[in-house]
Parts: structure tokens; sequence; C-alpha cells
């Protein structure tokens, strides 16, 4: 069975066998050469832009997901702009660190899975689900993540079943772990990680929350070079994204500029950020 | 060795395609129509879970009547071809115009090669555009032909009746309680004259909305919303307009 997608001609048998929902499976079983996994991999260390910091912190009620704009090759800025947080589906999301090119790939066919999924059998996966699949696809590009073309994501979501945001963090194994309150992934994670430790609380609220993985991804990108900080200058601020019980939703340019402005006015005089109680 | 009879191919044209009009006609009708802000996709079906519509990629819907394994079965081919296309080139590249030719070639093909029995379905491809002058239906008969539909459009037993029920009818721009409320009646106007109220619990109803935000424009209609969407109770001003939109069209149809 070759495929056949080119032409207008009746539609291949493969297409209208009965078969699994996955779009992955069908790829897998009508043109396996277009899965990433299944590409054959060329000898040596290639170089490539890398996507730096993506964080999370939960709030009742919902999930927020952010990403700095910064990709870099070396020691060299690659991109000013780039985008690392996706809408995943109505209630889901994927942000992604590791090396751009591939990581955006694998979020097209994710969003593309979960898409054919719901067409296909006229539900949605649960949370649970979602969170599955992503492993298995970061586990197929294992042999490229030993060549230093890693994939890590951060996925967040509403869990509609359980009535509250989650958040999901992954390694390059496709190992999947859930996150309580805050995650971060990327090469400035650990500084937003503590960052966030000090500011995390579980009754926060939305517009808190927003704040909160701002100043995360604001210190992340003072201690490590690879992230970038909120550009004034260039109007270029970090992707901050909300999923609640109304679905997804990114926040517009003004927004994130507004949050990024409270942010930053701050720093002016306090350069270290909020401060917590010593005991 | 016993000669074969003779069939002349007309003949077994005309006898596979009465065969696939008995199948489809033992199907329940249903309509497709433009409204101001998309196309809607109505039709009565006692099920909850096996629908008749469904949604093929961002701008484009499905509609089918006749044998639910068969159309069911051309669906998910149709949802694979263009989530395939869509992943191999862009999602800007899966359009209702190649999903129809697809689904003709397939229909075609069976519909002629002697050794498969001929499918007994009717299918709707309807894609949204930017504005309604955009907007494209096509309707697939069991044979694989394809035809460029505007306005209106009914499939299944008893389409041909209500197909002039609404193009008596029908206009461009209704507004959706319109258009849903002349499709309900369209398809409550039995053969024999006798009219039967639908009621909503058995209605299934789409829509294409060009105005959502998402980039996927299908939207299932049901519960409160239909309900609020079938009561006459809309704004004054708005049922003030149905009337006198009936009243026109009848008058058109005199």
């Amino acid at each position: 069975m070759e495929p056949n997608t080119r032409s207008t001609g009746r539609l291949p048998a493969a297409f209208l066998t009965p078969g699994s929902s996955s779009f992955m499976d069908f790829l897998g079983a009508h043109a396996p050469e277009m899965l990433p996994g299944n590409r054959r991999l060329p000898e040596g260390i290639v170089e490539a832009p890398h996507g730096t910091t993506i964080v999370a912190v939960t709030f009742p009620g919902g999930v927020v997901l952010a990403g700095d704009r910064r990709a870099t090759m070396g020691n060299m800025i690659a991109q000013r702009d780039i985008e690392k947080v996706f809408p995943a589906d109505e209630y889901s999301a994927v942000g992604i660190a590791g090396t751009a090119g591939l990581a955006v790939e694998m979020v097209k066919l994710f969003q593309l899975e979960l898409e054919h999924f719901e067409k296909v059998e006229g539900a949605t996966l649960s949370l649970e689900g979602k969170a599955n699949r992503l492993s298995t696809m970061i586990r197929s590009n294992l042999g490229m993540a030993m060549q230093g073309l890693a994939v890590v994501p951060l996925f967040a979501g509403y869990d509609e079943a359980k009535e509250k945001g989650r958040i999901f963090s992954y390694d390059v194994t496709g190992g999947r772990s859930e996150e309580h309150g805050y995650a971060a992934t990327g090469s400035g994670s650990i500084f937003a990680r503590g960052s966030m430790k000090k500011l995390y609380r579980p009754d926060l609220s939305e517009e808190q929350a927003t704040t909160l993985v701002v100043q995360a991804l604001y210190d992340a990108a003072d201690d490590d070079s690879a992230t970038g900080g909120p550009d004034l200058y260039r109007h270029i601020y970090p992707i901050v994204t909300v999923i609640t019980d109304e679905g997804f939703r990114r926040l517009d340019e003004d927004e994130s500029q507004e949050l990024a402005r409270k942010v930053t006015d701050r720093r002016l005089q306090e350069p270290d950020g909020p401060r917590a109680a010593l005991l | 060795m016993s000669t074969p009879f003779y069939v002349s191919p007309q003949q077994a044209m005309a006898d596979r395609a009465e065969y696939a009009r008995k199948g489809i006609a033992r199907g329940r009708s249903l309509v497709v129509l433009q409204y101001a802000d998309g196309i809607v996709f109505v039709g009565e079906n006692p099920s909850r879970a096996l629908h008749k519509f469904s949604e093929i990629y961002d701008r484009i819907g499905f509609a089918a009547a006749g044998k639910y394994n068969e159309y069911e079965n051309l669906r998910i081919g149709g949802v694979r071809y263009a989530d395939l296309r869509g992943y191999t080139y862009d999602r800007d590249d899966v359009t209702a115009r190649g999903l129809a030719n697809v689904y003709a070639q397939t229909l075609g093909t069976i519909f002629s090669s002697a050794g498969e029995k001929p499918y007994e379905v009717e299918l709707v491809v309807a894609e949204v555009g930017a504005t309604a002058a955009g907007d494209q239906i096509y309707r697939l008969p069991h044979d694989g032909s394809i035809v460029d539909e505007h306005g209106s459009v009914a499939v299944g037993g008893n389409a041909e009746q209500i197909s002039t029920y609404l193009d008596q009818r029908h206009q461009d721009g209704m507004s959706l309680p319109d258009a849903l409320k002349l499709a309900v009646q369209a398809l409550s106007s039995q053969a024999n004259g006798a009219d039967k109220a639908i009621p909503a619990e058995r209605l299934e109803v789409a829509v294409l909305d060009r105005t959502r935000s998402q980039q996927r424009k299908f939207k299932r209609i049901r519960g409160r919303q239909l309900a609020r969407l079938l009561e006459a109770d809309v704004p004054a001003a708005v049922q003030a307009d149905a009337v006198s939109n009936d009243e026109a069209s009848e008058d058109d149809a005199e």
C-alpha cells in the first residue's frame, strides 16, 4: 500500500480500514517515514536552536503555563521572539524546552493526535490519556536525545473530571510525573523553581498566578544566560497562557505587557524581587 | 457449463443505482443550510452517540444519510485524509473541494466495479468560508457524482420533496434560529402531507460557525442551547424579521 495522498484519486484501502483512533498509529501503518521517531539518525552532533525555560503553576480553578521567548544556539541568541507555549487542545497546553525544531514538530503531531482522536471517537481523551500520549512521543525521540537533540516538554491542563488544573513534567526518556503546585523545565528551570518555591501558595488567584510565573521567568533570566527576560525595548514579553474550565486562553499583547511592566517596575526598586519571610 | 445471462451495462447500472437508492431511502433525511454566520446541519436522529454530522477539519463538516457503517467508514477515511494532508502540507491546504473529489472517486469506483456492493450512502461535504460567498456545499450521491450546491440541500429518503420545500423558502443571510426552524419544518413535512412534529431531543444539530474564535469552526448544538434556538421567544425584533421573511418567501413561492 503506497501512500496516495497527493493524487485526488480513490481513498487508499488503509484509509477505509477500521482501526485505531490514533493518528500516530495510522501514520505508523500507512506512512511510517513521516513519523519523527522513524527517521534514520545521522552520525555526529548537530547544532540547533534550543528553547529554554517553561514554568507552570496551578491555582484553584485552573493552571497557568508560561515561557520566555529566547532560543539559543551555543552562546548565541538564535531567536528573540520564539513561541514555546502552544495549546494542545481546548483544555490543555504544552510548553517545550530543548531542541526547538524537533519540539515544534512534536507539538504539531501531538495536537493532531488529540484532535484526530476527538474527531474519530466523538469524545476527548482524559487528561491522563493526553499526558501518556505525550510520554510515548518523547520516548520515540530518545535516539535523537542521545545525540543532544532532546525535547523536554511541560504539559498542563484542566482536568474536567477532577475539576482542577494539573501539571505533568517529563524527562528525556518519556518518564512522566505529576507535579503539584508548580513546575519548571529547561535551562533556567533551577532558578525559576527556586523563585516559585518562595512565592507559591495554594490559594493564589488567577491574576496572582500569572504574576508569579512572570516573576519566576524574570528570576530565571536573571541567572541563566540562555533565558530571555521581558524585552521592553522590542516589546517582546513572555507568553502566558491560562487554562480553566472555560478552556485555553493566551494573554494578549496588552495583558502580557502590563504584567511584564509591573514586575520590571518593582525590580527597579528591588532587583532581587519579592522577599519571603525568614521564618 | 452454463452460459451466464447477458445483462446490458445500462441495466446493470440501473439495478445497482436502484439498490443504492432504496437503501438510502430507508434512512431519515437531513438538511444542510447556509445561514448568515455559516452553515447549519439539521437531521432527525434518536441516537445521542451515533452521529450523522461530524467535523472533518477546521472549516469542513460532513453529513451523511444511508447505511451507518458505510458512511462512518467514509467519514473516518475523510478525517485521516484531511489530517494527513494538513500534517504533510499546511492546515490551509485541506479543502472541501479536495475532500469531495476523493469521496467522489471512492464512491464512483465502488459503484462501477462489478465485484463490490455499491455503497448505500449520500454525503454532504461543506466548508464555511470567511464570508457567505466563500461557503461551499457539495452533495455526493451513491454513484460518485458530485453536485455543487448553494443555499440549501437535502439528502436521504424524502430529499426531493424537502429540497423543493427549502428552495421555496430559504433565503441568503437568514439568522440561525430562522434557518433552524425552517430546516425542522422541512423535515417535518411528510410525503403523505401529514406533518409530524420532531421533538428537540430527537434532533441532531451542528453548525460550522465562521464567527467562532477557534480555528475549528464545527460545533454541536444540543440541550439548552438548542431549546433556546428553537423556542419562539427570540427577541421581538428578530421574531418580526422572521415573520416578514416567511411572508416574503411565501410570496416568492406563489
